[in-house]
C-alpha cells in the first residue's frame, strides 16, 4: 500500500480521477495495525479498479480532522476530490470494507 | 466432518491464551478461535503495570505478543473466525463459525466484555468523530484540545490520565459524587493539574454536523442542563466513553447459566451447567476483573478440561 502523507494526499487522493481507499492509521492504534494486513489482502484483490493508499494520522493530524477524521481505525473512499464512504472502529471490519469497495467497482 | 480437537477455546484475550498455554502443554490438541484483534481489551492498554512480571515492557500489545510466543511454542493453534452458533448437546461439541465449522471434545468460553456504551442521541453517529472508546487510538487528535472522559471507575480514571499528554484539559464527568476507581489511582488523578471533575453529571446528547461541535450535560441532583459548545479555533474536542463492560455472552443466552446482566455463572472450577463447557476471564461472574485474575482463570479452566477428557474420551 502506498503510504502518503499531508503534503502527498492532494495530489495522490484529491486529485486522483480513480477511486481511492485511504487507511487512516497510527502507530499506537492496535486495532489499525491488526486491520492492516486485512486491508493489503483486499488491495491484491482490488487494487486493479481502486487505488489504496495509507495514512499515519500522527504526522497529519490537522489534515484529518479537517478530512472529519477523529477515530481509527478509519477506512475512507474518495472520489473526486471528496470523501464519498468510510468505516471506523468497530465497524471497520474487512468483510465490511469488502462490501463497501464492491459499491464502487 | 471436520477434525476432533480435544479443546477449542473461543477468545484470544490473556485467559483464552493462559487456556491455550495450559491446554497444549497438557498435551491437548488445542484450538484457540478469535474473532477479532488478539489481546482483547488489554491489547489497547497502554500501561498494564499491575501484571506480575510485565514491567519493564509494561505494555498490553507487548504482553500479549509474550503470551502469544508462549502459547505458540507449546503448540496450541490459532485461527480468526466469528462463532456465531453452537450445539452442546452431543458428547462431542460443534461450533459453527462464519467461515468453518469446529468440533471438540471440550470448550473453554473466554469470550471477554466488550466497553459499555452511553446509548445516547448522536453517539453512534458521532463515533470516530470526537466519541471515542480507545485512548490509545485517538488521543493524539485531541492534542491541546478540551477533552471529557466519561466514567469513574479505574479505566476510566487512567484513561483520562493517559490523555492529558496530548490534551489541553481532561474532565471527568461521573455520575456520582466520588470515584470508584481504586484510591492509589484517583490520588494521582486529584493532583494533576490538567485533570477536572464534574460530579453528579450525565451526558444526554452528542451534536455535530460529521464531527463533534457540543454536548448537552446533566446534573442528575439538581436536574440542570448544560451545552458545552467546542471552542472557535478547534471546532471540536473529545468524549471518551469508559462507563464499565457488557459481557460477549450473548449467543449462549438460554444454554448456559448467565447472571442477570449476562455474567456466566459458573463455579471456582470454571465449570458450567453444561459438562464439558468451561468458561475463563471477564465473561463471567466475578469480583475483579484483571489480566492477572483472567490468566488464573484460563489455567485452572484448561486443566478442568483435560480432567474432563481424561474421564470421559479414554478408551
Amino acid at each position: 500500500m502506498l503510504a502518503i502523507d499531508k503534503d502527498t494526499f492532494e495530489p495522490e487522493v484529491l486529485e486522483s480521477d480513480k477511486h481511492v481507499l485511504v487507511d487512516f492509521w497510527s502507530e499506537g492504534c492496535e486495532p489499525c495495525k491488526a486491520l492492516m494486513p486485512e486491508i493489503q489482502d483486499l488491495e491484491t484483490t482490488y487494487g486493479e479498479s481502486i487505488k489504496f493508499v495509507k495514512m499515519d494520522t500522527t504526522k497529519a493530524r490537522r489534515l484529518a480532522i479537517k478530512e472529519k477524521v477523529l477515530g481509527l481505525p478509519t477506512i475512507a473512499i474518495y472520489k473526486d476530490g471528496k470523501k464519498v464512504d468510510e468505516l471506523t472502529k468497530e465497524d471497520a471490519t474487512k468483510s465490511n470494507v469488502e462490501a463497501m469497495i464492491k459499491k464502487y467497482i | 466432518m471436520s477434525k476432533i480437537y480435544d479443546l477449542i477455546i473461543i477468545g484470544a484475550g490473556p485467559a483464552g491464551l493462559s487456556a491455550g498455554l495450559y491446554g497444549a502443554r497438557g498435551k491437548l490438541d488445542t484450538l484457540i478461535i478469535e474473532k477479532d484483534r488478539t489481546g482483547g481489551q488489554i491489547a489497547t492498554t497502554e500501561e498494564v503495570a499491575n501484571y506480575p512480571g510485565s514491567i519493564p515492557d509494561a505494555s498490553g500489545p507487548s504482553l500479549i505478543a509474550r503470551m502469544v510466543e508462549q502459547v505458540e511454542e507449546f503448540g496450541a493453534q490459532r485461527v480468526k473466525d466469528s462463532i456465531t452458533s453452537f450445539d452442546f448437546s452431543g458428547k462431542v461439541k460443534i461450533l459453527n463459525g462464519e467461515k468453518e465449522q469446529y468440533q471438540a471434545k471440550a470448550v473453554i468460553v473466554a469470550t471477554g466484555a466488550s466497553p459499555r456504551k452511553l446509548d445516547i442521541p448522536g453517539e453512534k453517529e458521532l463515533t470516530g468523530k470526537g466519541v471515542s472508546y480507545c485512548a490509545t487510538c485517538d488521543a493524539d487528535f485531541f492534542t491541546d484540545m478540551q477533552v471529557f472522559v466519561v466514567g469513574g471507575g479505574d479505566s476510566a480514571v487512567e484513561e483520562a490520565m493517559y490523555l492529558t499528554k496530548f490534551a489541553e484539559k481532561v474532565t471527568i464527568v461521573h455520575r456520582r459524587d466520588e470515584l470508584s476507581a481504586a484510591k492509589s489511582i484517583q490520588e494521582k488523578a486529584f493532583q494533576n493539574p490538567k485533570i477536572d471533575f464534574m460530579w453528579d453529571t450525565v451526558v444526554t446528547e452528542i451534536k455535530g454536523d460529521g464531527i463533534v461541535e457540543s454536548c448537552v450535560f446533566k446534573n442528575i441532583k439538581t436536574g440542570e442542563l448544560h451545552e458545552y459548545f467546542a471552542d472557535e479555533e478547534m471546532g471540536t474536542f473529545g468524549i471518551f466513553v469508559f462507563t464499565g463492560y457488557i459481557p460477549q455472552t450473548e449467543i449462549f443466552k438460554g444454554t448456559l447459566d448467565m447472571n442477570p446482566v449476562g455474567y456466566f455463572m459458573a463455579d471456582t472450577l470454571m465449570k458450567t451447567n453444561i459438562d464439558g463447557v468451561f468458561v475463563a476471564g471477564d465473561c463471567r461472574e466475578k469480583l475483579l476483573r484483571q489480566v492477572v485474575t483472567a490468566t488464573a482463570d484460563g489455567a485452572i479452566a484448561a486443566i478442568m478440561a483435560e480432567k474432563y477428557i481424561d474421564h470421559n474420551f479414554s478408551e
